[in-house]
């Protein structure tokens, strides 16, 4: 450049508008708050606790308990699965109602809804912003329950070769390869409900009324799964394949359940994920 | 910024016209023609419950109107809330912020979420924003440790993160003490020196008198008067105040010249004389000298005399219905 050229206006860092900051400060909002941490070390704690209750009884426990209990004493890996059993229809759904029913009712309680509307965050954006930090809460619990119990199972237990449930017998690093995809399963069956709470939550100012409803919802869908009298309505429930989980512990794996359960929880997300927006985009924001 | 800023703004920074907003059956603004001039500082005043929140969410699209429109920096909002927000910066209703979040923490957070906003130059321009306000002291404290008046000054940290063309104060005054109230005008006269158009709401017209040019005063919803100071003085009817312990004497001239007696608060004055209080008919009123020489004819003893023109804050008090009165 020449000494005589014009001087160019000072042209500020180059940057391309985008979500990504936002993005990044929700989750770390999230993930910096006590609560958050108090509900993973809550989930953390169940597989500890039943790998412990296991340890201390005695071996003829045969027969009782959840699916897979009997089964730990062989195989440290049976800890996360036992814990699923437990988890999936009551704590994690639990834990996700009041991370997804906080998301936009908890910012409006608080009043920073107008500051960050204000901002402008964008309606749309922020409702984005804001299902995917719930997204990102299922993958946590989710991975609190998985870490720990894996984490308890090798030391309390021995871990080897392990039989499936079809009777074949795989390695151990091919069995913790099937946690974690029943892990994945399990982020990918909250998906749905997440996205019912992020609607609920847009319906109201009051976070501990979301975070109720939204797990109210989930108990619902599963006693209605419960009624035989209803078994038309059963496919179309979020919580319909929630513990078929276990297809992926058969050889060859059992895909069926995988699959639908993908189709329905897009399905959930799809039309609670429109109604939220529906909601919120013409919503008065008064807190 | 990286964009050029827009040639000097030449209508007005916030138009509105025909602005209303119901709750149910409730009017909480209605039929509001609003007309800031840009470059002024502009003082929105009315009692509590007269509306100026309300207007001020529907500016900001916070809120949807009832109908009629409004333009903020020559755009109409709220369809073009994209565009206009970022050079707008905001007080509304209070600060609030995450109770759990630092101050600097929570400025940074707020910031993130204006996509238009640097984040390489975000914790340069949180860091002047707090030195702004005088908070950096407590700029790591977490803010559910912080007083009222300390949230207040980081809400202002907040509407100035980034230079703004347009600031709209809702009572920024709100919870500071006296020297707080002072720091307050007169960042707001620097900014304004700057050239940035202010819009600032308050109940309390001593708060904004000194800083205003413009001033619009609400009543239930309703917009009853707006214009430069002088001229909203200048709708305003003059008093006279007599001294006399004749009383009586006195009221009877003051009537038969036309004037209006305010018989509200007679106010004691030395040696058992009396400040009375008359308002001057607004056409054909007297000249002060010819009330003096009926008030000597009459053989009243005047011991004082004084014509003023009402003040602001009279004005103020008689336009709202009442100062302090909170509207259903
Ligand atoms: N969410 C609401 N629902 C019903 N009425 C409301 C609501 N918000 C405000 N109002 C009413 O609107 C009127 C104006 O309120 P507001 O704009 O907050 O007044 P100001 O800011 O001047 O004190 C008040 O009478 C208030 O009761
Ligand atoms: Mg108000």
């Amino acid at each position: 450049m020449s000494p005589n050229d014009p001087v160019p206006a000072p042209p500020g860092p180059k940057f391309r508008p985008s979500t990504g900051p936002l993005l990044r400060s929700e989750l770390a909002i999230m993930f910096r708050r006590r609560r958050t941490w108090a509900m993973l070390l809550a989930l953390a704690a169940i597989p500890v606790l039943i790998a412990i209750a296991v340890k201390l009884e005695s071996k003829d426990n045969h027969g009782s308990g959840p699916a897979f209990l009997d089964r730990i004493t062989q195989n440290g890996l049976f800890v996360v699965l036992t814990a699923m059993v437990l988890c999936v229809p009551v704590f994690l759904p639990l834990t996700v109602g009041v991370a997804a029913g906080d998301t936009i009712a908890g910012e409006a309680n608080m009043g920073t809804l107008r500051y960050l509307l204000a901002a402008p965050a964008g309606r749309f954006r922020l409702l984005a912003v804001k299902y995917l930090g719930a997204a990102a809460f299922c993958a946590a619990a989710t991975a609190a329950v998985v870490l720990a119990g894996t984490i308890v199972g090798l030391i309390l237990f021995p871990v080897g070769p392990v039989p499936l449930l079809s009777g074949t017998t795989v390695n151990g690093w091919e069995a913790e390869g099937r946690i974690l995809m029943v892990g994945a399963y399990v982020v990918l069956s909250l998906l749905g409900f997440a996205a019912i709470g992020l609607f609920i939550s847009t319906l109201t100012d009051m976070p501990v009324g979301a975070m109720a409803a939204t797990v109210v919802m989930a108990i619902a869908s599963q006693v209605l799964g419960a009624l035989p009298q209803l078994s038309w309505l059963h496919p179309w429930l979020f919580t319909h394949y929630w513990m078929g989980f276990a297809d992926l512990l058969r050889d060859p794996i059992v895909w069926g359940s995988f699959g639908s359960n993908a189709l329905l929880q897009l399905g959930y997300i799809a039309v609670f994920g429109a109604l939220a927006y529906g909601r919120f985009a013409t919503k008065d924001v008064l807190s | 910024m990286s964009i050029p800023g827009p040639a000097a703004p030449s209508g007005p920074a916030i138009e509105t016209r025909g602005l209303t907003k119901t709750f149910g059956a409730q009017t909480a603004v209605g039929n509001l023609d609003l007309s800031v001039p840009a470059g002024s500082v502009f003082g929105f005043l009315g009692p509590n419950g007269s509306g100026k929140t309300t207007t001020i969410r529907m500016l900001l699209g916070l809120i949807t109107a009832s109908s009629g429109e409004a333009s903020v920096l020559g755009r109409e909002m709220p369809a073009r809330l994209d565009s206009v927000l970022p050079r707008v910066g905001t007080l509304v209703e209070g600060p609030a912020f995450y109770p759990f979040l630092s101050g600097r923490a929570n400025l940074a957070r707020l910031d993130s979420a204006d996509r238009h906003a640097s984040p390489s130059t975000r914790k340069s321009r949180v860091q002047v924003a707090l030195e702004r306000v005088g908070l950096e002291a407590a700029a790591r404290k977490k803010v559910k440790a912080y007083s009222l008046g300390m949230k207040q000054r980081l809400g202002l940290a907040n509407a100035l993160l980034q230079p703004r063309e347009l600031l709209i104060l809702d009572e920024p005054t709100n919870g500071l003490d006296p020297q707080g109230t002072r720091e307050v005008r007169s960042l707001v006269q620097s900014l304004a020196a700057g050239g940035t158009t202010i819009f600032v709401s308050s109940h309390l017209l001593a708060e904004v008198e000194q800083i205003c040019t413009h001033a619009a005063i609400m009543r239930n919803g309703s917009l009853v008067a707006q214009g430069t100071l002088g001229e909203l003085r200048a709708g305003g009817r003059a008093r006279a105040t007599v001294l006399t312990p004749d009383a009586g004497a006195a009221l009877a001239v003051l009537s038969h010249l036309g004037l209006v007696p305010d018989t509200g608060h007679p106010v004691p004055g030395p040696s058992g004389a009396q400040h009375l209080n008359a308002w001057l008919p607004e056409v054909a009123a007297p000249e002060p000298e010819e009330i003096v020489a009926a008030l000597v004819s009459a053989r009243v003893r005047v011991r004082g005399f004084s014509v003023d023109a009402e003040s602001l804050e009279n004005r103020f008090v008689e336009l709202t219905g009442s100062g302090f009165n909170v509207a259903q």
